[in-house]
């Protein structure tokens, strides 16, 4: 009766350009790597070609972050706050135009990009940008040095939102950069790249090299690089690791999840109920600290599911364009694929899948919200990161044994406590072995709070004073 | 929930220890999510059909010490011909207006279908004595009400005492005879969002047909969270007992965009089965000539100015 009319925001406020270069010592230049296509998740249609970084290239950038490192660190911070402050500044002039960028390149929903990605980014660079003359009051001693050139490899996941929580901190402290953004997730960086020139960046200060593994290899391997910063993948996070031991870079790596939320029988229904939304569909799925655990207490599973399954049918998947989509597309051909695989084992495993009836577009890349029940802690749904929109649901019966399941995997990147009771969720924090634990809510993030995780998780911290840690000589 | 509801009124004790095991509501999440309903966009087709649907929910209200006779004719004329220049436009719901008014407005709409519905109970502190309440709410029927919009004791109902409220409400519903009864929760002096939604079931339980938040005399009036828990509050109750009741937002409501997020929070809580006016109004007195004039922006492409709209 009430079917809304196709709200598509336009793509007509960016333009892209046929093809990119690289930004070394800041200026556009190509690569001497085969050049790649970046296309639209959501279409599959090729958006732009993008140069790929080979090693020379890489180097040129380091050698570039190197020259700028003299000018930069020796800046007053005040005088580096005033870059970043208007920057933050440019990226909220441009946010419409950065958020339709990253929904056509990402496949995210542009009400996310929009009102979650864009706000957030601006805040980071806000935030960075008053620590910048502070740092002798931020707990590090009177007078903290930056390392040097930090090289920052970051996933496609929140292109742009992983790159302010890279780039801002590093800037801040007098550092300089070697960006690689991910290959298929690019444009927003080169989007931003152009906005470090329109706020007349020193050159060389921020550097991005596209470009796939081998690229990022090359930045981190590099042996004029005094920092490396990962996010992504735990698989790839331990390369990284074993490559820089013993190299006296300093690291941190931002690695996967399989965040436990936790639904107690106190709790307040309805909010927990699109808690476990947000948690879990927020993004696609694509969020390392997702709420892919669903732990709810026995007695109310019953209840709580069907709850669940009401409000998953009001889900409104389709057109990331559209102002009105809740759920866009899976970023790449290949995540699908990893998607689909978990999800059929969860199935042969003997869990129960239910999907809401919805539609899949033809033409990109597709999965329907997911809810496997009579999950097993021995299930590989329950221990594997999707990555994905897929939920598997367990119970307890107790809050140690919630505690206990929760903390029963390898990865500690975040859990979620619901109850309306205080002192358990103080009582079941002490005890969560995760770099975050919200309560009450799920995926929410401030540029004052730390991140960050346990475990196969990663480590190092990200995000408020502890996040200046990383990038300082201390 | 799936106990039978029968004994749940039989002492204060019973009831509220019923009260006070319904889930609590979160204030930051509730309010997080009524704030991305907002962002909805409802364009072209949609939004010209939320537009005739808002207008179609409309309880059209004259709610002053200064009404005359002469001031609710006016409106009852408005309401049964919204816009004299485009008879395509639907009618209102109904007229909303004192007890002492309502036999002139029900000759005034005599035959339009245009439903007449009163303030009763002491309107809008409520603050009198069962009988007077009784009374008042006799008067309003006996002139010929279609509906009654009592307000609750908001006073027994922060003392704590629930059963002096519960019993009220019956008293008024048993006045009410043929006429449908909204019980107004005044959910800007209940303060919590755990409070709305008690008062919500108690009002459920007690027999009202309509759950309604305000009287328009107490800010904040009609929110949409405040909307929000009582719509999942109507849906858990027809879960529960079989019972399907409507809601009505009212105080607040003054432009389209108002309206329309209204709509969107119906369809994204409970659904087109109270996408209707048998279940769903909106209390205002102003919002009817947005509606008019976005109509007409609509159809035409332009924005006509303010005085090609009546002012009644």
């Amino acid at each position: 009766m009430f079917e809304y009319a196709p709200a598509p925001e336009s793509r007509d406020v960016v333009d892209i350009k046929p093809s990119y270069g690289l930004f070394i010592d800041g200026e556009f230049v190509d690569g001497t790597g085969a050049p790649f296509k970046t296309i639209n998740p959501a279409t599959e249609e090729a958006l732009a070609e993008v140069a790929a970084a080979s090693q020379a290239d890489v180097d040129r950038a380091v050698q570039a972050a190197r020259k700028a490192f003299g000018v930069w660190s020796a800046m007053p911070g005040s005088e580096r706050a005033k870059y970043l402050f208007r920057i933050a500044r440019i990226i909220q002039e441009r946010s419409r135009e950065l958020a339709v960028l990253e929904t056509l390149d990402n496949g995210k929903p542009i009400r996310e990009a929009r009102d979650v990605d864009l706000p957030l980014v601006a805040a980071h660079f806000f935030y960075y940008a008053g620590w910048a003359d502070k740092l002798g009051y931020a707990g590090y001693g009177p007078d903290p040095k930056p390392l040097g050139v930090a090289g920052q490899v970051i996933p496609w996941n929140f292109p742009l939102l992983m790159l302010a929580w890279k780039i801002a901190p590093a800037l801040a402290c007098g550092n300089t950069v070697v960006l690689k953004p991910a290959e298929t997730t690019p444009l927003t960086a080169l989007l931003f790249a152009e906005i470090c020139r329109q706020a007349d960046l020193p050159p060389g200060v921020v550097n991005i090299v596209t470009g796939a593994g081998e690229t990022g290899a090359a930045v981190v391997n590099h042996p004029d690089v005094n920092k490396v910063a990962f996010t992504g993948s735990t698989e790839v996070g331990r390369l990284i690791a074993r490559s820089v031991a013993g190299s006296g870079k300093k690291v941190t790596l931002e690695l996967g999840g399989k965040a436990a939320n936790i639904v107690f029988d106190d709790a307040a229904i309805d909010q927990a109920v699109e808690g476990i939304v947000d948690g879990i569909f927020f993004n696609q799925g694509h969020v390392c600290c997702a709420g892919s655990r669903l732990l709810v207490q026995e007695s109310i599973a019953e209840e709580l599911l069907e709850s669940l399954k009401r409000r998953l049918a009001r889900l409104r998947l389709g057109d990331p364009m559209d102002k009105n989509t809740d759920i866009g597309a899976i970023n790449s051909a290949e995540q699908l694929a990893r998607v689909r695989e978990l999800s059929d084992i969860g199935e042969a495993e003997g869990a129960e899948r239910w999907s809401p009836a919805c539609t899949l577009p033809e033409r990109g890349f597709w999965f329907p919200p997911t809810v496997f029940t009579g999950v097993a802690q021995s299930h590989r749904i329950a221990r594997d990161e999707v990555f994905g929109p897929v939920l598997a649901m367990l119970t307890f019966r107790t809050p140690a044994e919630a505690v206990e399941k929760a903390n029963n995997t390898p990865y500690g990147l975040s859990a979620g406590v619901w109850t309306e009771k205080g002192s358990r969720i103080l009582w079941m924090a002490d005890r969560l072995r995760a770099g975050v634990v919200w309560a009450n809510t799920f995926n929410k993030f401030d540029p004052t709070s730390p991140f960050g995780g346990y475990k196969e998780s990663g480590y190092g911290r990200e995000g408020g004073r502890h996040g200046l840690e990383a990038y300082l000589d201390v | 929930m799936t106990t039978p509801l029968a004994d749940v009124a039989s002492s204060g004790a019973t009831l509220r220890a019923f009260l006070h095991g319904l889930p609590g509501v979160d204030r930051v999440g509730a309010d997080q999510r009524a704030k991305m309903l907002g962002t909805r966009s409802i364009k072209t087709t949609a939004k010209a059909e939320a537009i005739d649907l808002a207008i179609r929910m409309v309880d059209l209200t004259t709610l002053e010490g200064a009404d005359t006779p002469g001031k609710v004719r006016a409106m009852c004329a408005k309401a049964a011909h919204p816009d004299p220049s485009d008879p395509s436009v639907p009618k209102v719901a109904a007229v909303c207006v004192y007890p002492d008014l309502v036999g002139l407005a029900v000759e005034a709409l005599g035959g339009s279908g245009v439903k007449v519905a009163s303030v009763a109970t002491a309107f809008p502190s409520g603050r009198s004595s069962l009988e007077v309440k009784v009374a008042d709410t006799a008067l309003a029927v006996a002139a010929g009400a279609d509906e009654i919009d009592m307000v609750i004791d908001r006073g027994a109902f922060l003392a704590g005492d629930y059963l002096k409220v519960y019993e009220e409400i019956v008293a008024i519903k048993a006045a009410c005879g043929e006429a449908h009864l909204k019980v107004i929760l005044e959910t800007g002096e209940l303060a919590t969002y755990d409070n709305v939604r008690r008062a919500s079931w108690l009002a459920m339980l007690a027999g009202g047909d309509f759950i309604k938040t305000s009287t328009g005399k107490v800010q904040p009036a009609a929110t949409l969270p405040v909307t929000l828990i009582m719509l999942e509050a109507v849906r858990d109750f027809l879960a529960a007992t079989g019972r399907k009741v409507g809601v009505k937002p009212a105080g607040g409501i003054r432009t389209t965009k108002d309206a329309i997020k209204m709509l969107v929070l119906v369809n994204e809580t409970v659904g087109e089965g109270w996408l209707d006016p048998d279940w769903f109004r909106l209390g205002a007195s102003t919002l009817l000539n947005d509606l008019l004039m976005q109509r007409q922006k609509m159809a035409t492409g332009r924005y006509a100015g303010p005085d090609y709209f009546t002012l009644d």
